[in-house]
């Protein structure tokens, strides 16, 4: 069971009380984009063995989409924070460091 | 003037616990965030603060509840509704905001009783033992979505009309003699 905590109004929400919206910080490709990055903005999606960023719905409570740094292997929550960014806020990045040394905000790894 | 009548005409059932349907009652949803006026505004019409997240403020028939960072619920006494309406277009004018009577489109239960909770604890993925006095908790009752909060030795829920049958054999089927936790 995945308990994210809304960082809007602050509930722990259980997954049941949330609807996902798949990968977070997409970079929107429109009008004057090649066919390759608009391809690859519609279809395109990581599917990390790892550490991966999401977008989740507060559906049946105060009904907020927010974001979510997650493990998908160990389904462990690192941090959740609202979505007004365009990418991840340095304490989410130190949070997930702390827990995964050497992991890189771009997904690699250094050793 | 034909007379309003709540969803399930007052339904009500006895259990280890006690279901009724009660209302009508007069809601609102006031949309607003970041507007000067908006505390003077509410006070004026529930005469209760506004609510801090998460929290619903009780003024006897009135109250004011804090849906979501830019949704409050109003809730008046029925026949009140217009003058509220007109109140807050008043103390509002000129900003931003949505007021709209929700009143018909809403059903309200009472669980009342010692085990009250425990008619809620098997619908809801909510740990009632945390949930604080005057903590308003938007949730899901089993596939709907609810609000509720504990008030007066019970709790009050309130859903969408259109599922209060739904919402009533829920509450109804969890209520059952013998099927206490
Ligand atoms: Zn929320």
């Amino acid at each position: 069971m995945l308990i994210l905590e809304c960082p809007y109004c602050g509930v722990k929400a259980e997954e049941t009380e949330l609807s996902p919206g798949y990968e977070a910080h997409l970079k929107r490709f429109g009008p004057g984009a090649s066919p390759e990055e608009f391809e690859a903005y519609m279809f395109a999606r990581k599917n990390p063995k790892g550490v991966h960023f999401e977008r989740w719905r507060h559906t049946y409570g105060c009904g907020k989409w927010f974001l979510a740094a997650r493990c998908t292997a160990t389904l462990e929550v690192f941090g959740t924070y609202p979505a007004q960014v365009s990418e991840p806020p340095a304490d989410i990045i130190a949070k997930i460091q702390a827990r995964r040394p050497g992991w890189q905000p771009d997904g690699k790894v250094t050793k | 003037m034909s007379e309003p009548v709540s969803a399930l005409g007052g339904a009500s059932f006895h259990g280890f616990a006690t279901i009724r349907e009660i209302g009508p009652l007069g809601m609102i949803t006031l949309r607003a965030k970041g507007v000067k006026a908006l505390d003077k505004a509410v006070k004026a019409v529930t005469d209760t603060k506004l609510p801090a997240p998460r929290r619903i403020e009780i003024n006897g028939e009135k109250a004011c509840g804090w849906m979501s960072p830019d949704e409050y619920l109003l809730i008046v006494p029925y026949a009140e509704v217009s003058a509220t309406l007109a109140s807050l277009a008043k103390s509002l004018a000129g900003e931003h905001h949505l007021a709209v009577d929700v009143s018909d489109a809403r059903a309200i239960f009472r669980v009342e009783g010692d085990k009250a909770a425990d008619v809620l604890r098997k619908l809801s993925p909510v740990d009632f033992e945390m949930l604080q006095p005057g903590e308003l908790r938007r949730t899901r009752a089993a596939q709907v979505a609810a609000a509720m909060w504990a008030q007066d030795a019970g709790f009050t829920v309130v859903c969408f009309r259109s599922v209060a049958g739904y919402v009533m054999g829920l509450l109804t089927h969890s209520a059952q003699p013998g099927s206490e936790l």
